[in-house]
Formats: structure tokens, C-alpha cells, sequence
């Protein structure tokens, strides 16, 4: 049986590219670049084209990119770090309701310590209101972090006049584009962000390393101490192959970011075509015209989303109910809820579909006829 | 080639590298996630945990995965003293520790926390007398390594865990990064509570580590976010990483058992061989310490001269501890050991692994002479 990959939401293949670059720096150049010797500089100095082709990437400086071990830890420094270095100037956080639990968890960690959230609700398409933004944006608030687009539903948020608003305002920017970064085209001046998260494994990258980029004017505490890598301000021995597989990543995913957009976005019309043409019920979630083009996240009412995957599964089709991360637990996701309530039907019958690398109009057409097909079984019709 | 700095990370083994392709290509899924490809990667994740623990002799729900040793040692230290920070606020380390104890001890100074640094005497090692007069009512945390990454030196661990068996709420912490598949260590024996291992370390990858958490005891985690690692370490599972980390370790121990006796040869014949160079001063002590680490001094020559020197003949040893490496700092654990400051100063590590020769010996000993005399004639 042929199986169709529909979940590089949740992580992605690398691409052969990316493993190429990567063994010589297991196998030859394994140096550990704080070493002074050859092996120690060469490491080093893949390190710095690596920061390089990351910070053009995103309009930024190469002093401003701090590699991490994964998008979950650069959000964690983000927020901690800000939080901590920025108490003096006031205690209150913005964010919204339906961020990443890397984010979300953060925020209910620095609450303990002391700090005020505010997580902002979004309407039925997901998205934030700027209104109950600047209403929720005080003197004292020191962060603002609004994910750029939603891994569950790929909404967009208004990133753009949010970095308006906030120009003349003392509260740091960040967003988490783990999921929009490789597909949406993102300058952080153009944008004003100060922080922006980046995991690798969501672009064909490895696991295991990502990026923090933090303005220059930004003040950070630390979240690991130890070694003087980073600037200081992430200590470890770096991941060199991982570093250098992420900027080949990022440089695949640069060339070929539009063509990748539109065929996404061309495999989601086609996907809803043949639900429509198959006349199944169905609702899209999110907003189809401001979201991120390679997820989709579809209700089908009068289903049931666990038998959907696991009849999804046995039929070769890898789907999801929302992040990889909630997958794992049967509560309902905390986006559809704040997207729909508690009650609604749709927190539970709903399917993520996510596009990426490999993926065919074949597959997505073969895709999309199981679905129908499950669907029927499952609501007898 | 002669690679004589396998402390600061070793080279990965090939059997490594192909777990770790294979892995990243064919089974690339997210553990997390449902279907059959998040379901294999997922059994690959617990199959690594539960080989780990057998390997430790300990269990599969004490093995949590980190992003490498410095991640490992800051979420053992601050974890301890967030979570137990109403029980007390003392701390008791050593003044030798690599830097990813002591600057996050350092930072929980600055939170209010009182951090004890015991003294080692002028062979690197700490005493169990002043540990036991160190511990008070309010100690939380005893954090002390197990091999030294400088000069070697094995700490008595399990003396310690005796010592704190008399202590049950004391949480007793061992960075044994450089111990691993050198210097046994047992566990549960030790008392240890909490370990942290590092597989870059022992011919695995960088990006993954290893945090030992006895069963029962509880920390405050460092990255929160998705739950994965029992809710106390978020971010998805570097699960390529950990596999070739799990047969790194594999390899490693069985290697110790082959090959122990002739690594611990290999050193002796080292220490011979440099003690009859008239300008250097051996800085490892010749008892109890780990068999792939010699550290000595140059009679105050300047060491970053020398590994250049040597590198140039593709002989390639290290300063210090490679972190602190680039700054032209003298060594920490040879000045807590009494040192003075032209000694601790001019300090050479070299660091074995299993692979080095007998015969590699007397090359790089002509080179380290010739390169010495050079330096004298500069300085000169
Ligand atoms: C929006 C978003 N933020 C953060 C993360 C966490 O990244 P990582 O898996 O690299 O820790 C994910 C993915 O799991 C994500 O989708
Ligand atoms: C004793 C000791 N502890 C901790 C570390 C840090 O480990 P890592 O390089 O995996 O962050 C090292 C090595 O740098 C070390 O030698």
C-alpha cells in the first residue's frame, strides 16, 4: 500500500539535500568549534555561513540569530528570557488563545512567577481582533508574542499591523513562525519583529535544532547556562551538523517557496473540490483566504476525528487532529475550542490535512476519495 | 592524523552515522503523532529508552532526552532548586565543575540561592570530610562531577551516596559527561539521583543527551511546551539523534570492556613518555583518575602557541576545557587546585578514546619537543 504522508505540520522528511550536506560534518568535519585547533575552526566557520544564510533569510543581522535546539526551546527563550531581563519595566504579557503549547505553557510557567497574561480570543476564523489588542496593550505590557500562523487551522494573524502598532511602544515583538517560516516570505524590519521562532524539522530540516532571532535592542536573559557559545546567550556545544542541515534548508526552501505555496494551495482546492463534487458534508476551518498553504483543517460533521484517523491510517493516509503534540492526548484542541466553544460539534470532527515535501496531485486526489469514502461509512450515507 | 582531544567531542562512530541517516529518512515521523509513521518512530523512541536503561542498569522511566549535556545539567540544577526551593536554598557543588554547573549555580546565586563550592586538594579532589561539614539543615541539592573534563580526576562518588543515604532529602546530582564508557559509574549504588551524559561524547552526535532522573523525584522543567519526556523536557524528540545516541553507548561500553585495559596502557605510556620532557610539569594526578585524560603544564610557555604548533603537524590536542578555549583564561580546576598562575596558564590537555595507539605516542612526543623548543627560543 502506498502511503500518503498529510502531516508535515507535525514534522517533515528531510530533504536529501539537507542529509548530504550533513554527514561530512558528522564524519570528517566533527570538530567541536570552540576548539582552536583545524578541526575546532572549520566547524566554526560552517557556523558562521550557516547564521549567514539564516539571517538573510529573514532581513536580519547575523549577530541576531540564536541557534537552539528546536522550535520549543526558542520559544521558551523568547518569553522567559524577555520576561526575566524585562521585569523592571512592568509584568504583563500579551499573547492569544490559540498559540503553540510551547508558547501557551511558557506563559502559565511565568504567570507563577509573578507576571500577568492576557491571552486574547479569536473569533470563528481564528484570527485576533487589533481592536481587543489595543485595548488589552498597556503601559506596563513588556512582550507581545502572536504566533504568525496557526499550526492547527493555519490562520494568519495580522503580524503586520501588529509590528505597526507596537513601533512606538516599549513591548517586544515576537512571533512564532514555525509553521509559516519557509512559506510565507518574512522580513523582520518590514514587519517589525524583534523575536521570531523557527523550528528546522518543519522546513525537510532535522530535528533537533532551530532558531531564535532576537533584534539587537532586545535584552535576554538566558535560558542554559554554561559554555560562552551563542553570544552568551545559549550555551551547549553547538549541533554543527544540525546547524549547517537547517541552513540548507532554509536555503532549498527560499528557491522554491512560491512554486511550493501555490501548489499547496492548488492541492487544497483540489482536496475541497472533490469533497463538494462528492457532495460529503464538510466545513473548512479557519479562513482559506488568509491562512497558511499547506494546512488544512476540515470538519465533517457527524464523525467522530479518532475513528477518521485511525479508518484514515488503516487506509495508508497520515492525517492529524490538530498538533502532533495534542494528538497524543484525546482532549479536545484548545484552538478549535476557542475558535468554536466548548459545545461545538466541530472540536470534534475535524482533520488536519498538512502538504509538503513529496506530496503529488495523484496523492492528494487518492487523498481525497478515501476521505469520501470513510466519511460515508462512518456517517452511513 | 593523531586526534588527541576527544574530550572536547569525539569523532562519531560510522555505525552511528548510518543509524542516524536511516532513522532521519525512512522513519521520520513525529512521536507524537497517531498513525503509523508517528507510531514507529515513537517505538524507536522506547526501544532507545529502554535499551539506555539496561545499558545503565536502571529504568526506562528514568531516561529523559535532552538537547545534549549542557541542557541536562542546567534542568538537573535549576529544576532541583525551583522545585525545592521551600524546602531550602543551599546548594553544595565544586569549585571544579564544567562551566554548565557552575554558571547555573551562579545564576541561582542571583536568585537568592546560597551555592557552596568545595575546595579540591592540590590533586583535584574533594573530601568527603568537607562535604559533611558543608551539608546543613537547608542543603537541597549536592551537584559534584564525576570525572573532571580538565584534569581528569574521579570524584568519590560513591562515598558521597553513602554518605547522603543519611540525608534522604538531599537530591544528589552527577555530571559524569566525561565518565561515560571511561569510568564506571553504578547508579543506584552511587545513590545518584540524577545523571547527565552527553553522546557527542562517546562517538555519538551532538544535539542529544541524557538526563538520569531516579524515579520519585521530581523537577521543575526547563522547556515547557508539548509534554514529550514524561511532561518534565518539551520540543519534538530528536528521534535520529537519540537512536545513533543509544547505539553510540552500545558501542562504547562494549568497547570499555574490549579495549579498557589498553586505553589505561595507552595513558601510562603517555605519562612516561611526557614526564621525561625536563620542561613539563604533569598536572593529572597519577591515582584515581580517568584513563583517557593528561593534563600538563608547560613551564609557562604559551599553550595556544603549542596546540597551534601541533596542529600544524596535525596533531591535535587543547588548551583547557574547549568552551573556555578562546579566551585566554588559565584553567579553573588547575588553579582550585593550587596552581600558580604561570602553571595553571600554560596547561595542554590531551584526551583519548579507545582508537589511540601506543605508536601515535612517540610522533607527537618528538613534535611536542620541537615545538617546545621553538616556543623557548621565541620567548627567549
Ligand atoms: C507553531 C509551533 N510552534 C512551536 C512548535 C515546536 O517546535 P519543536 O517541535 O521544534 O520543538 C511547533 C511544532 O511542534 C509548532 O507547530
Ligand atoms: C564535564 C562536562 N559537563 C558538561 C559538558 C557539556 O556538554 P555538551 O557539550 O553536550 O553541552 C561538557 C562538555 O562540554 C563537559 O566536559
Amino acid at each position: 500500500m502506498e502511503r500518503i504522508y498529510l502531516d508535515h505540520a507535525a514534522t517533515s522528511p528531510m530533504h536529501p539535500d539537507v542529509v548530504e550536506t550533513m554527514v561530512p560534518f558528522m564524519t570528517e568535519i566533527f570538530g567541536n568549534p570552540s576548539s582552536i585547533h583545524f578541526f575546532g575552526r572549520q566547524s566554526r566557520h560552517a557556523i558562521d555561513v550557516a547564521r549567514e544564510t539564516v539571517a538573510k533569510s529573514i532581513g536580519a543581522k547575523e549577530n541576531e540569530i540564536i541557534f537552539t535546539s528546536g522550535g520549543t526551546e526558542a520559544d521558551n527563550l523568547a518569553l522567559v528570557g524577555v520576561a526575566m531581563a524585562n521585569r523592571q519595566k512592568g509584568k504583563h504579557i500579551i499573547t492569544t488563545a490559540i498559540e503553540h503549547h510551547a508558547v501557551l505553557h511558557t506563559c502559565h510557567y511565568l504567570e507563577k512567577q509573578g507576571f500577568e497574561v492576557t491571552y486574547l480570543p479569536v473569533d470563528e476564523r481564528g484570527k485576533i481582533s487589533l481592536e481587543d489588542f489595543q485595548r488589552a496593550l498597556r503601559d506596563d505590557t513588556i512582550l507581545v508574542s502572536i504566533m504568525f500562523g496557526n499550526n492547527e487551522v493555519g490562520v494568519l494573524q495580522p503580524i503586520k499591523e501588529i509590528g505597526q502598532m507596537l513601533k512606538e511602544h516599549q513591548a517586544f515583538f515576537h512571533t512564532d513562525a514555525v509553521q509559516a517560516y519557509g512559506l510565507i516570505p518574512i522580513d523582520v524590519n518590514e514587519l517589525h519583529i524583534d523575536l521570531l521562532s523557527v523550528s528546522a524539522h518543519k522546513i525537510n530540516g532535522p530535528k533537533g535544532v532551530g532558531f531564535l532571532y532576537a533584534r539587537e535592542t532586545v535584552k535576554l536573559i538566558p535560558r542554559l547556562y554554561g559554555g560562552e557559545q551563542e553570544r552568551k546567550r545559549r550555551a551547549g556545544t553547538e549541533n554543527v551538523a544540525g546547524i549547517v542541515g537547517m541552513a540548507k534548508a532554509v536555503e532549498i526552501a527560499r528557491q522554491t517557496m512560491n512554486e511550493k505555496a501555490s501548489m499547496y494551495r492548488s492541492f487544497k482546492e483540489k482536496m475541497l473540490g472533490i469533497f463538494e463534487q462528492e457532495g460529503i458534508p464538510y466545513i473548512v476551518n479557519g479562513d482559506e483566504n488568509n491562512s497558511l498553504p499547506h494546512v488544512l483543517n476540515v470538519a465533517f460533521p457527524g464523525t467522530n476525528v479518532e475513528s477518521m484517523l485511525v479508518n484514515l491510517d488503516l487506509a495508508g493516509i497520515a492525517a492529524s487532529s490538530g498538533s502532533a503534540c495534542t494528538a497524543g492526548s484525546i482532549d479536545p484542541s484548545h484552538v478549535l475550542v476557542a475558535m468554536f466553544g466548548k459545545e461545538s460539534e466541530r472540536i470534534r470532527s475535524s482533520v488536519r490535512f498538512s502538504f509538503g515535501l513529496g506530496n503529488t496531485e495523484e496523492q492528494i486526489e487518492k487523498a481525497a476519495y478515501e476521505t469520501v469514502k470513510i466519511v460515508r461509512r462512518l456517517t452511513n450515507k | 592524523m593523531i586526534y588527541l582531544d576527544n574530550s572536547a567531542t569525539t569523532k562519531p562512530f560510522p555505525e552511528v552515522i548510518d543509524s542516524f541517516v536511516t532513522v532521519a529518512t525512512k522513519y521520520f515521523g513525529n512521536p507524537s503523532s497517531l498513525h503509523e509513521l508517528g507510531r514507529q518512530a515513537e517505538r524507536l523512541l522506547q526501544q532507545s529508552r529502554e535499551q539506555i536503561a539496561r545499558l545503565l542498569h536502571v529504568k526506562p522511566n528514568e531516561i529523559i532526552f535532552t538537547s545534549g549535556g549542557t541542557e541536562a545539567n542546567n534542568m538537573a540544577i535549576k529544576g532541583i532548586a525551583l522545585q525545592y526551593k521551600n524546602r531550602g536554598k543551599h546548594i553544595i557543588t565544586t569549585a571544579i565543575e564544567h562551566p554548565s554547573v557552575s554558571e547555573p549555580c551562579k545564576q541561582l546565586e542571583e536568585l537568592g540561592f546560597d551555592v557552596s563550592y568545595l575546595p579540591v586538594n592540590e590533586k583535584g579532589f574533594i573530601t568527603i570530610d568537607d562535604l559533611m561539614k558543608t551539608i546543613r539543615d537547608d542543603t537541597i541539592l549536592v551537584s559534584v562531577m564525576h570525572v573532571n573534563n580538565e584534569v581528569g580526576s574521579i570524584q568519590p562518588i560513591k562515598e558521597i551516596g553513602q554518605l547522603l543515604k543519611n540525608y534522604p532529602k538531599i537530591v544528589f546530582h552527577v555530571d559524569n559527561v566525561q565518565g561515560v564508557s571511561k569510568v564506571p559509574l553504578h547508579l543506584y549504588e552511587g545513590r545518584v539521583d540524577l545523571c547527565t551524559m552527553s553522546a557527542h561524547k562517546f562517538h555519538g552526535l551532538r544535539g542529544a543527551g541524557i538526563l538520569y532522573i531516579r524515579e520519585g523525584i521530581k523537577l521543575s522543567p526547563l522547556l515547557a511546551g508539548g509534554e514529550q519526556e514524561m511532561k518534565v523536557r518539551s520540543g519534538t524528540e530528536n528521534v535520529a539523534a537519540i537512536v545513533a545516541m543509544t547505539k553510540a553507548l552500545r558501542m562504547s561500553l562494549e568497547m570499555y570492556e574490549e579495549k579498557i585495559h589498553h586505553l589505561m596502557k595507552v595513558k601510562e605510556a603517555w605519562i612516561e613518555q611526557l614526564s621525561a620532557i625536563p620542561d613539563i610539569q604533569l598536572n593529572t594526578p597519577i591515582d584515581h583518575s580517568a584513563p583517557h585524560i593528561i593534563n600538563f603544564s608547560l613551564n609557562g610557555l604559551k599553550s595556544e602557541v603549542f596546540v597551534h604548533e601541533l596542529a600544524k603537524h596535525n596533531i591535535f590536542v587543547s588548551t583547557t576545557s574547549a568552551c573556555s578555549s578562546k579566551k585566554k583564561a588559565p584553567s579553573k580546576t588547575l588553579i582550585a587546585m593550587g596552581a600558580e598562575p604561570k602553571r595553571a596558564e600554560s596547561a595542554v590537555r590531551i584526551s583519548l578514546s579507545f582508537k589511540n595507539t601506543i605508536e601515535e605516542i612517540p610522533i607527537a612526543i618528538d613534535v611536542m619537543k620541537n615545538a617546545i623548543k621553538k616556543l623557548q627560543e621565541v620567548t627567549r
